[in-house]
């Protein structure tokens, strides 16, 4: 369409005058503004980067990304992005992208564990792969493969491949590198609403009077929003009150009315006294008619260990680790358990606490409100204050002051308060447990599930909720919050992927700590790291490594660029990355957000979800729909009759039966939705990549992307997850879900704004999550009446006692030691450390340090100094007065620089109810390098 | 052979380029490199420039002492007084460690450890120093476009102090807010880790020579909201005549003169 010089000018201004006021423009004149700029093209995507979800806009000229802006029409940034968004166009022109399958051959091209990389054909390495993937499945059983999968994963290749392991290969072993990052708040979710994912959204930033941050430095981690807080501030900077709760000083508390440094792992008792001060010295403030009408008390077992091995003398242990490991077991609490521990009968002569219920970590009980207020008796602000401070040169008294003014501010008549908490609380030994006494304290005062109020939960990876969560690619969960435990679950789901009944392996596979654990223990022989790099992220480094390098396994790196996974693989992949591929990725807030192919991929790199599917080319059903048994005896039975009557046949490829069956096909590839995009999957591109078959790859010839997404949505209709289609995405930015007759959902589980809440009929709200909604009645120490009760549309307020981390600070070694990251980089670096920029604004991790401490090890800022604990050691140089500023006694160490592979020093313990490691908390010692 | 050190390599490196390049041709460039240059940054505890360039004997100790490798030698062809010390703080800045290698060991005084010394404790005080000033160029610093930059702020090695944020609404997109870099010229020491580590193409942030950039005010006027202003008048003298305005011969001269203004 052509369009005259006058008509040009009056869009162009147009356009500038609305992204001045930042309103959104109607499509039509966009797309005139858009052709009028001539040479290069824009199109919508969203940033590679955070859970925060910004919208921008990619430039592409010759078939390359040339630029990015902000786009003013994304709701949740209009316009503006942080520094890792602003290089957004860079970030797949690395010089080292990889560009061709990289497999360890011998001299004569032969496969060997300890040979170097040498370039292969996808068919070589497809070839490589299968043989491999056969022999660990044939001796071991769907056991004894695994997936590494992704909070990064597009919606489309975390359904796909979920699809091909649970209901192809009939595996579990499937687990997103979310685990390290939102297990705790999902697991959090589920047992108090009964549904994963916050109930408000970024809105509530505008509409709160008091931001409390809990463990998130929001300032760096999530900048975007942060300049939303602090705008909000800004607006009324009387009103309204910033808290921040950390353990070290963070860039975070630049703005905030009071900051709180805690000792590691006492935010638990913190939260309770907030509970305290309500329940006793403000009894007023509970909010009865929500709380008889909406909630139960709950509470559920306190000795259920670390997540560590249950084995504490495993062989693999260093002999130096065995006094953690033990833990598992038993632990001796310490003079501060006594005390909040005392209600379980612990005391100076019984002191010694058995792990009795590590096997049953999340399960929980109804009790009486005044159990629960007995819970609570111990945490008074003396008895806090003392167990919780976390700077040794702080006055006890000035600490108080602060504990009170910030409970006073949540119990404040007519305030409005948002917590918001990131890793702080989810990589916490007791992570599950810390989320939900967010909600017990907004429950309490009926401050949660509405405009300005609640608690929010703010994730770290850009689809770590898309994916990760709504799709389900945990070792326990199917799609929409089913579970594999769940018979009527699998039932549903083997309806909606026409499998037969039965197909599902209902065991709970192996979560991301514990694939790591089996491979050392040769339980898993094959495993695909997919869009992560878990040898980077995974705790207790070393132990992997050496699994890696030096057992008998075989495994499967597929990245853009090569990092510590990639090293210690046997076999690598070159993936398309996000502009060069169609995708969709969920925010934080529940907002979905698709994009289109920009750019042919580089090299010979493809999409992951091209390997996927063309990796289950070369499985027949008649190979894994047989009988097939676990590792701990189960039995899955054959379905290949039921197969075959539902007109199958043994040797039709998962490929013909997952993905490219009829219903795939009805989706065409001639579709308006596809535009002027180029699209790898489904019409092959002008590289005529030599495929998986040895011939030059042409496409699927159907909208494979378009099919998995509607072929997705059948699990969330009607069941409260509900998606708009396809083509809907590609014209609007973003939506959060559930999305019912077009509209999106602000406030979930509020009548006002949740239709499903209105359907429920409940009056103002109906927390209506259907996952552990009948419970037994029982008192603060176990359940003791077996006889279930339905909770229907009632959410959980659960007690829970203060715990110690399992390593503490001792004599050898003194020192805390808190992981996280930087503003300037994503996770392990790979794709932000290639940015030039970036990489010269922060080239390296440092040890962040207190002056003090310093001077007692004689060492001077920018000197370096080890960081050793139990399970290994890394250099790094010493900052004093950075970004961060520890109390005395803790050391912080971000975890982005492979050179500096903290991940080596920490500690493989998890929340045992979520299995998501604790990066935050173990000791060590420090020495002069 | 003897191995060079770092400085011998350095001395022997700019004396040889210097005598080669002291033919005919290049000897007037070789002259104005030898004068001040106006933009260059020295170490920590340099004395005022002028004076500098007399009290330096180029003997590389201070360049030796980095233990960074910031600091070089001047050679022919940077177009500084060959042989003296300097930093370029885009390539490597100022680290400005806490015991400050290359100041005590200096010979002449070119470089003087009061100039970075507490009085009180009588000890060393890298905060004290005065390489230059770091400006911001608030066309090109994307803060001010409303990304969520502030590399340069938590680059400074006294944050919080010598680069504040100013926080400002964004009444563009409505929500957001600006978080704008802002230096202060009392703390900023000019060691450059804001010029290293900004993120845009040319640095949107650099580190000048303070007589370059920064201004003075005289102490006829102190700041009546600012008890501590009063200071400038410590060793105020007093000015019997001004000089320089349209007054400036006597009251007689001026009343002598019966022409006015010209209306031709």
């Amino acid at each position: 369409m052509s369009i005259s010089r006058r008509d040009f000018l009056k869009s162009a201004a147009a356009a500038s005058v609305a992204s001045t006021v930042g309103i959104s423009l109607p499509a039509k004149l966009q797309a005139e503004s858009q052709n009028a700029e001539a040479n290069w093209k824009w199109d919508k995507a969203v940033c590679r980067f955070c859970g925060t979800g910004c919208g921008i806009m990619v430039a592409t000229k010759d078939d390359s990304i040339v630029a990015v802006k902000g786009d003013p029409a994304a709701p949740v940034n209009r316009g503006l992005n942080c520094i890792k968004g602003y290089f957004n166009a860079k970030i797949m022109y690395g010089a080292d992208r990889l560009k061709t399958p990289l497999l360890r051959v011998d001299e004569n091209g032969n496969f060997k564990k300890d040979g170097n990389f040498k370039p292969v054909s996808w068919q070589r390495a497809f070839d490589e792969m299968e043989k491999h993937f056969k022999s660990a499945y044939n001796e071991l059983g769907p056991t004894g493969v695994g997936i590494f999968s992704s909070g990064q994963h597009t919606i489309h290749e975390g359904y796909a491949m979920l699809k091909l392991a649970k209901a192809g290969w009939r595996t579990n072993n499937i687990d997103p590198n979310a685990r390290h990052c939102m297990a705790s708040a999902v697991a959090g979710f589920m047992q108090t609403f009964g549904i994963d994912e916050p109930s408000g959204c970024y809105d509530d930033i505008e509409l709160t009077d008091t931001i409390v941050t809990w463990g998130a430095n929001m300032a760096e981690m999530h900048p975007i929003l942060w300049s939303r807080v602090t705008d909000r501030k800004l607006t009324n900077p009387d009103r309204v009150k910033v808290i921040n709760l950390s353990t070290y000083t963070n860039r975070t508390s630049d703005l905030a009315d009071i900051e709180i440094i805690f000792r590691p792992s006492t935010d638990l008792a913190i939260w309770n006294y907030i509970a305290r001060e309500i329940v006793y010295n403000s009894p007023q403030s509970i909010d009865w008619d929500f709380v008889n009408k909406n909630i139960v008390f709950t509470t559920g077992f306190a000795d259920i260990g670390y997540g560590m091995r249950e084995e504490v003398n495993h062989a693999k242990y260093k002999p130096s680790e065995l006094d953690t490991a033990k833990k598992q077991k038993e632990k001796e609490l310490t003079d501060f358990e006594l005390v909040s521990l005392k209600y379980l009968g612990y005391d100076q002569k019984n002191k010694i606490m058995e792990m009795k219920n590590s096997g049953k970590a999340g399960a929980h009980w109804i009790i009486g409100f005044e159990d629960f207020k007995k819970g609570l008796q111990p945490y008074d602000l003396d008895y806090t204050a003392r167990v919780s401070k976390g700077d040794p040169n702080e006055d006890l008294e000035s600490y108080k002051k602060k504990l009170k003014a910030m409970a006073d501010l949540y119990i404040e008549k007519n305030r409005k308060v948002v917590s918001f908490w990131t890793m702080g609380f989810n990589q916490h030994t007791r992570g599950t447990w810390v989320n939900e006494q967010s909600y017990m304290v907004h429950f309490l005062l009926g401050k949660q599930a509405k405009p300005g109020e609640g608690a929010f939960s703010l994730t770290g990876q850009p689809s770590a909720c898309g994916t990760a969560r709504e799709v389900g690619t945990f070792s326990h969960r199917l799609p929409a919050d089913m579970v594999v435990a769940n018979p009527k679950h699998r039932e549903h789901t083997e309806h909606i992927w026409e499998i037969p009944a039965t197909t599902l392996n209902p065991k709970d596979g192996s979560h991301i700590v514990q694939i790591m654990r089996d491979l050392e223990d040769s339980k898993i022989k094959w495993a695909w790291v997919q869009v992560c790099n878990p040898w980077q992220d995974t705790a207790n480094a070393n132990h992997w490594i050496k699994t890696a390098r030096e057992m008998n396994n075989f495994i499967i790196t597929s990245d853009g660029y090569p990092g510590i996974s990639a090293k210690v693989s046997d076999l690598i992949l070159p993936s398309a990355m996000i502009y060069e591929k169609w995708g969709a990725y969920g925010n934080a807030e529940r907002r979905t957000q698709h994009w289109k192919q920009q750019v042919t991929p580089v090299g010979d790199a493809m999409p992951d979800l091209w390997q996927y599917l063309e990796f289950a080319k070369r499985f027949k059903l008649s190979e894994v729909w047989g009988e097939k048994k676990l590792a701990d005896g189960t039995i899955l039975p054959s379905v290949l009759e039921e197969a075959k009557k539902m007109g199958y046949k043994p040797e039709d490829s998962l490929f013909d039966v997952l993905f490219a069956n009829k219903e795939a096909k009805s989706f065409k590839a001639e579709d308006p939705i596809m535009g002027w995009n180029p699209n790898t999957e489904v019409n092959g591109d002008k590289r005529n990549v030599i495929g998986s078959d040895g011939q030059p790859w042409k496409g699927y010839g159907f909208f494979v992307h378009k099919y998995l997404w509607e072929d997705y949505r059948k699990f969330g209709l009607g069941h409260g997850h509900d998606l708009a289609d396809f083509d809907t995405y590609h014209k609007v930015r973003g939506l959060k879900w559930p999305v019912v007759d077009g509209k999106e959902t602000q406030w979930r589980f509020n009548a006002k704004y949740d239709p499903y809440a209105r359907k429920a009929n409940n009056g103002d709200f109906a927390f209506y999550g259907d996952a552990m909604k009948k419970l037994a009645t029982g008192d603060l120490t176990k359940p003791t009446n077996p006889e279930e009760v339905s909770i229907k549309n009632k959410a959980k307020i659960f007690f829970r006692p203060f715990m110690e981390a399992p390593e503490l600070p001792t004599a050898d070694y003194p020192f805390w030691l808190a992981t996280g990251r930087v503003l300037e980089h994503w996770h392990s670096g790979t794709m932000t450390m290639r940015v030039p920029e970036l990489y010269r604004a922060v080239p390296e991790a440092l040890c962040y340090m207190h002056p003090q401490d310093a001077e007692k090890l004689g060492v001077k800022r920018r000197e370096f100094v080890w960081v050793e604990s139990r399970r290994g050691k890394v250099k790094a140089r010493v900052e004093l007065n950075g970004r961060n500023r520890p109390p005395v006694g803790l050391v912080y160490v971000p975890w982005f620089d492979e050179r500096v592979y903290i991940n080596k020093v920490t500690l493989d313990a998890t929340c045992p109810i979520s299995k998501q490691t604790d990066y935050k908390k173990c000791a060590v010692k420090i020495s002069k390098a | 052979m003897k191995e060079l050190n770092r400085r011998e390599f350095l001395l022997n490196s700019a004396k040889a380029i210097g005598l080669a390049t002291m033919g005919g041709l290049v000897w007037s460039g070789y002259l104005n490199e030898a004068k001040a240059s106006p933009f260059i940054l020295r170490p920590p505890a340099a004395v005022p420039e002028n004076i500098f360039l007399s009290k330096c004997i180029k003997c590389g100790i201070c360049v030796e002492a980095c233990p960074f490798d910031s600091l070089k030698l001047a050679k022919t062809g940077d177009g500084l007084p060959i042989g003296t010390p300097y930093f370029i703080p885009r390539e490597i800045p100022c680290y400005m460690c806490e015991d400050i290698p290359c100041v005590p060991p200096c010979p002449t005084g070119a470089l003087d450890l009061n100039l970075v010394s507490n009085k009180e404790t009588n000890k060393l005080d890298i905060n004290k120093a005065q390489m230059g000033i770091a400006i911001v160029d608030n066309k090109s610093c994307v803060a001010y476009w409303g990304i969520q930059c502030d590399v340069c702020y938590r680059a400074c090695p006294i944050l919080d102090q010598a680069i504040k944020l100013v926080y400002q609404r964004n009444e563009r997109t409505g929500k957001h807010a600006f978080l704008l870099p802002e230096v202060d010229s009392d703390i900023c020491t000019g060691c450059g880790l804001c010029e290293k580590a900004c993120i845009t193409k040319t640095p949107a942030i650099r580190v000048l020579p303070r007589d370059s950039v920064l201004g003075s005010v005289d102490s006829s006027y102190i700041k009546g909201w600012d008890q501590n202003d009063e200071v400038r008048l410590k060793d105020v003298k007093v000015q019997k005549e001004l000089d320089g305005g349209i007054g400036d011969k006597s009251a007689g001269d001026y009343l002598k003169n019966m022409e006015f203004s010209d209306d031709e």
